[in-house]
C-alpha cells in the first residue's frame, strides 16, 4: 500500500490500467457442487482469483473443548496454494492467512443459524489456487455459496467487495497493480438482503468523504454480485425443472 | 394438495398470506417471513415450507432411521444415523436378551440396523431403539444414500414411489428417514433400484415425476429380461 511508484494507473479518460471504469467489476464465475465429497463446493473466478472452496458438516466439534453447548462453531481454514502468486509462498498457515481465516469464520458466523447446531461445527476450507488481489472477499462469496449449497440454514447470504483509493480517486474492485500501488484497500462484507456489514478491513487511510464514496460504491456493486451468487445456485435446478416440467 | 414450487435462497421473503410459515422459514422482522434455506418452496393446504435441496438430517421423535454400529461399549452402542451427532443405543433397548459386556455378539460395528428415534433432548444428544413392530438388524442386502430432505419423494405419497420400485425390480426396499435406504434382492435388481432412486433424488423438484419413473423402469425391466435369455 502507498509504496512509490511512477505507474500511472489510471488515464486521463479515467480508464484503468486493465481497461475497466471506475466503479467496473473484474468478471466473476462462480459453479457450485464441483466437489463430489464434500457436503458442499464452490469454486469461484473472479478477475485472476482462482478459488476453491468446500464445506463439511455440520458435525460434532473435535476437539471437545472448542465445543459450544449453545451453537455450532464455524473453523474457517483460508490457505494460498504454494504456486498462487508470483514467488513461491511458502506453505502453510501464516501471520496473514490466520487473520483472514478468522475474518472469515466470522462473517460466516453471522449468516448461519448457528443456535440449530449446538456442540456442532462446520468446516470451511478456502483455497487459494490463484491470487490476483481481493481473494479475502473473493473466498467468502465463493464460501456463503458453498455453505448455502450444503443445505445449512442461513439467514442471509454473504457477498464480498472491495474498493480503494488509487491515483486519488475512488475505485471498484481492486487488482492486483491497483492493491500493490494504490493509496487504500478497504474489503467489505455484506448481508445481501438486510445490507448488514459482517467484515470490513482497511488498509491506508481515507477520509470520511472518500470513506462514504467507497461503501456506497460496494454497496452497489454486491447487488450485481449478489445476482451471480444466485444464478450459481438456481441455475441447473431451474434448467433441470424447466427441462422436465415443473417451475 | 396444491404445490407450487418456487427456487429461494437464505433471506428471501417468504409469502406468510398463503399459509402458515413452518420448516425452513425464520422471522425477520415484524410479520414478515424469510426462508433459511437454499430451496423450494411447498405450500400444503395450510402450512408453507422451504424444503432444502440437500443437507443434514435432523433427528425427530419417532421418526424411523437407518443406523450404523460405529462403537460398542459395555451397555451402550453408538451409532452413526446421518446426522451431525451420533446417537445412543442402550442395550435393554432391543429385543434381545443381552449382558452388559457382552453385547458385541448381537451387533458388531459396520452392522447396519433399522430403528426408531426414542428421545431428543434440547443438546441434540439423540437416543434410538429396536423396540417396535417391524425394526431389526438389517442382514445382507445393499446400502445406497440419498440427501434426507428427498426422502418424502423417494417414499411418494402413501409410499406410492418405493412401492413402485419394490414391484418393478422385484427387490425389498427399507426407507430410513435420514437418507439411507437399504436394498436386497438379486443383484442386477438391486443395481436397477439404486439408479431409480438416484434418478429420484435428482429429479425431486421437478413435477411429474411418479409417471416418468414408471416409464424408466418399464424401458429398464425390458433391457433385464431380453439379457438374461
Amino acid at each position: 500500500m502507498g509504496t512509490a511508484s511512477d505507474i500511472k494507473l489510471i488515464d486521463e479518460k479515467g480508464i484503468r490500467i486493465d481497461g475497466r471504469s471506475l466503479s467496473e467489476l473484474r468478471p466473476i464465475k462462480i459453479e457450485t457442487d464441483v466437489l463430489e465429497r464434500a457436503d458442499g463446493s464452490a469454486y469461484i473466478e473472479w478477475g485472476g482469483n482462482k478459488i476453491m472452496v468446500a464445506v463439511y458438516g455440520p458435525r460434532e466439534a473435535y476437539p471437545k473443548h472448542t465445543q459450544d453447548i449453545d451453537k455450532a462453531v464455524i473453523k474457517a481454514r483460508y490457505n494460498m496454494a504454494a504456486f498462487s502468486v508470483d514467488e513461491r509462498k511458502r506453505p502453510g498457515p501464516d501471520r496473514r492467512s490466520v487473520e483472514i481465516s478468522k475474518v472469515i469464520s466470522e462473517a460466516l458466523q453471522c449468516a448461519i443459524i448457528v443456535e440449530q447446531f449446538p456442540r456442532a461445527q462446520i468446516d470451511v476450507y478456502i483455497e487459494v489456487l490463484q491470487a490476483d488481489a481481493g481473494t479475502r472477499i473473493a473466498g467468502l462469496t465463493a464460501a456463503s455459496v458453498a455453505v448455502a449449497a450444503a443445505g445449512i440454514p442461513m439467514r442471509d447470504l454473504v457477498v464480498g467487495c472491495t474498493a480503494g483509493k488509487v491515483d486519488g480517486k475512488i475505485v471498484l474492485d481492486l487488482g492486483k497493480e491497483e492493491d500493490n500501488f494504490g493509496q487504500a484497500d478497504l474489503p467489505m462484507g455484506i448481508l445481501a438482503k438486510s445490507g448488514k456489514i459482517v467484515l470490513m478491513q482497511m488498509d491506508g487511510d481515507l477520509t470520511a468523504e472518500e470513506f462514504d464514496e467507497a461503501t456506497t460504491m460496494i454497496y452497489d456493486a454486491t447487488k450485481r454480485i449478489n445476482d451471480i451468487q444466485r444464478e450459481a445456485l438456481a441455475g441447473k435446478y431451474r434448467a433441470l425443472a424447466m427441462e422436465r416440467g415443473g417451475e | 394438495m396444491t404445490e407450487t414450487k418456487q427456487i429461494v435462497m437464505p433471506g428471501d421473503p417468504i409469502d406468510g398470506s398463503l399459509g402458515k410459515p413452518r420448516n425452513g422459514v425464520y422471522k425477520c422482522g415484524d410479520q414478515q417471513f424469510c426462508s433459511s434455506y437454499f430451496g423450494i418452496v411447498q405450500v400444503s393446504d395450510q402450512f408453507i415450507d422451504v424444503v432444502p435441496f440437500s443437507g443434514p438430517y435432523y433427528p425427530r421423535r419417532g421418526d424411523k432411521v437407518i443406523g450404523k454400529v460405529i462403537e460398542v461399549g459395555p451397555s451402550m452402542w453408538t451409532i452413526d444415523i446421518n446426522s451431525p451427532y451420533h446417537t445412543l443405543m442402550h442395550m435393554n433397548d432391543t429385543p434381545w436378551r443381552t449382558n452388559a459386556g457382552d453385547i458385541k455378539k448381537y451387533l458388531a460395528p459396520g452392522d447396519y440396523i433399522y430403528a426408531k428415534v426414542m428421545t431428543l433432548n434440547d443438546i441434540r444428544e439423540s437416543w434410538i431403539t429396536l423396540k417396535d413392530v417391524g425394526l431389526r438388524k438389517l442382514e445382507g442386502g445393499h446400502m445406497t444414500s440419498v440427501s434426507a430432505p428427498k426422502v418424502p419423494r423417494i417414499i411418494g405419497k402413501g409410499g406410492s414411489m418405493v412401492n413402485m420400485i419394490k414391484d418393478a425390480t422385484g427387490t425389498r426396499i427399507v426407507v430410513g428417514q435420514n437418507g439411507l435406504i437399504w436394498i436386497d434382492g438379486e443383484s442386477e435388481n438391486v443395481m436397477i433400484a439404486i439408479s431409480a432412486v438416484k434418478m429420484v433424488e435428482n429429479e425431486a423438484h421437478t413435477t411429474g415425476l411418479t409417471d416418468r419413473m414408471q416409464k424408466y423402469l418399464n424401458e429398464v425391466k425390458g433391457g433385464v429380461n431380453g439379457n438374461s435369455k
